[in-house]
């Protein structure tokens, strides 16, 4: 079943990169704009070998690892701290209310003139995408939490620290790790962003440099890498919620 | 086991309530939605606020906090720990009181094989049937050696015969553990078949106190605030 599964969802890919094979061989367009499948992996085997491609992918990846984390470990706090206190849920809701709509990239121009551009730009930025979603999916997984359990545990005995540890955040595990999930592909487009607009490294600037080059198959093999990385990084989200949850869900 | 006291207990549902609940005995509480029945359990376990006095054998315990009252609580819902086993479940008040490894794992098997569910040690409670969920949340709740167990209409959720099958094995544990217990329920016949008295409750007040024994002599008509209760029709045990 899962071979089969695996068959039926490869089919449409295979004919996709069919399709594309043939149009570039045609030279209906112009291979400079137009290049092939072939061409395509070529180009990734060279941009790989000569290190190009992992050092940029490097760059991306510690900006994306460092931002991820600072956001989703404030975010997972504040939320625990906001979902078990009304007073300080009452206190901060409205100004995390006003802040959550901007749009990440919106801060891109204020931060460039705080901080300038250098290596705290795209973490920061990073920070700003994740903490927010991280921090409503740890409140709203808290509060879902059903009173009488927590009830149940205060007369066995837990304090309410170790109710804390013990019943309330492994119960909201699966909607903290929707957050996370849900973030993990957001952060690794807005480091991309940050990176064409204002940083020289890594893959959102190998982006914009090929495309100063006309050099459209590296553009491609950005574009693969990017599509790969925000694929792999829900996926490992994906199955450290199912390992942790599947028993009892 | 303690003699609980409840002495003018005022708030949201009670205005001066009070009650005597006696040593081992298993006292039912029966009334109609809204007439404060679960309240009344909250109070007794601290779980919610009110004015006047609690008392377990004369001693005050207002000021005592949930977690020290050495209360076992069977909720409605059983609200048994969905990501725990039914071993940890039932594990997880020795282990937050301290208790060691060991001590936690024999008190485990022991209850174990109290509720004979031995068999369903490793199971999640999502797939447990709904008597085998209750066996378990009473297991739990007998795991700290309660010095009062609560019952907050634990058979809402079962079909008749298994209904009567927990019922009896309940009341076999409460007597043999010799437990106070304060079973709430709006099913007269659950009441009667249970309880060594009756409180019946309407509107946050206390309307009547029986023995289950006089409970024979009464006219239905006398307890006007039952005559929307479930259960087996009341007639059968009021007329006698």
């Amino acid at each position: 079943m899962r071979i089969r599964n695996i068959l039926d969802g490869s089919i449409p890919i295979i004919i996709f990169i069919l399709v594309w094979e043939s149009i570039a061989r045609w030279h209906i367009v112009p291979e400079y704009i137009f290049p092939s499948f072939l061409a395509v992996m070529g180009e990734f085997y060279h941009l790989t070998v000569n290190g190009v491609l992992l050092n940029n992918l490097a760059s991306s990846l510690f900006r994306v690892l460092a931002g991820f984390l600072l956001g989703s470990v404030a975010g997972i706090m504040m939320g625990t701290v906001m979902g078990c206190r009304q007073i300080i849920n009452r206190s901060f809701n409205p100004i995390f209310s006003l802040l959550y709509p901007i749009p990440t990239l919106g801060w891109a121009p204020l931060l460039m003139i705080w901080i300038g551009i250098n290596e705290m730009l795209p973490i920061i930025l990073i920070f700003l995408c994740s903490f927010f979603p991280v921090l409503y999916n740890t409140i709203t997984g808290i509060r879902s939490v059903d009173s009488d359990v927590i009830k149940a545990a205060k007369t066995l005995g837990a304090s309410d620290r170790k109710i804390m540890t013990s019943v309330i955040l492994p119960l909201a595990v699966p909607n903290i790790f929707t957050g996370l999930r849900l973030e993990a592909g957001m952060a690794w487009r807005v480091v991309i962003a940050a990176e064409m607009v204002a940083i020289p490294t890594g893959i959102g600037a190998l982006l914009i440099r090929s495309e100063s080059l006309l050099r459209v198959d590296i553009i491609i093999v950005c574009l693969m890498v990017l599509s790969v990385m925000c694929l792999v990084f829900e996926r490992v989200f994906q199955y450290i919620e199912t390992k942790m949850t599947k028993e009892w869900r | 086991m303690p003699d609980i006291e409840l002495k003018n207990i005022s708030n949201y549902v009670f205005n001066g309530l009070n009650m005597e609940i006696f040593d081992k005995e298993l006292l039912v509480v029966i009334g109609q939605n809204g007439a404060g029945k679960s309240t009344l359990l909250n109070i007794i376990a601290g779980l919610v606020e009110h004015e006047g006095s609690v008392l377990f054998d004369g001693v005050l315990v207002n000021r005592m906090l949930t977690d020290k009252r050495r209360v076992g609580y069977l909720f409605q819902n059983l609200a048994l720990f969905p990501h725990l086993d039914v071993a940890s479940n039932i594990g997880y008040g020795p282990a937050v009181n301290g208790n060691p490894r060991e001590n936690i794992a024999q008190r485990v098997d022991e209850l174990l094989r109290l509720m004979k569910i031995e068999h369903l040690r490793d199971r999640y409670p999502k797939n447990l049937s709904g008597g085998e969920r209750q066996r378990v949340a009473l297991a739990r709740a007998l795991a700290v050696s309660p010095q009062v167990l609560l019952l907050d209409e634990p058979f809402n959720s079962l079909d008749t015969g298994m209904c009567s099958c927990i019922r009896q094995e309940i009341k076999r544990i409460q007597r043999g553990l010799g437990i106070t217990t304060v079973l709430v329920t709006h099913d007269m016949a659950e009441a009667v078949e249970m309880g060594d008295r009756i409180v019946v409750m309407n509107g946050g007040k206390v309307h009547e106190v029986a023995d289950i024994q006089s409970i024979h002599s009464y006219d239905p008509d006398d307890i006007p605030h039952l005559q929307n209760c479930t259960g087996c029709a009341i007639d059968c045990y009021c007329k006698g």
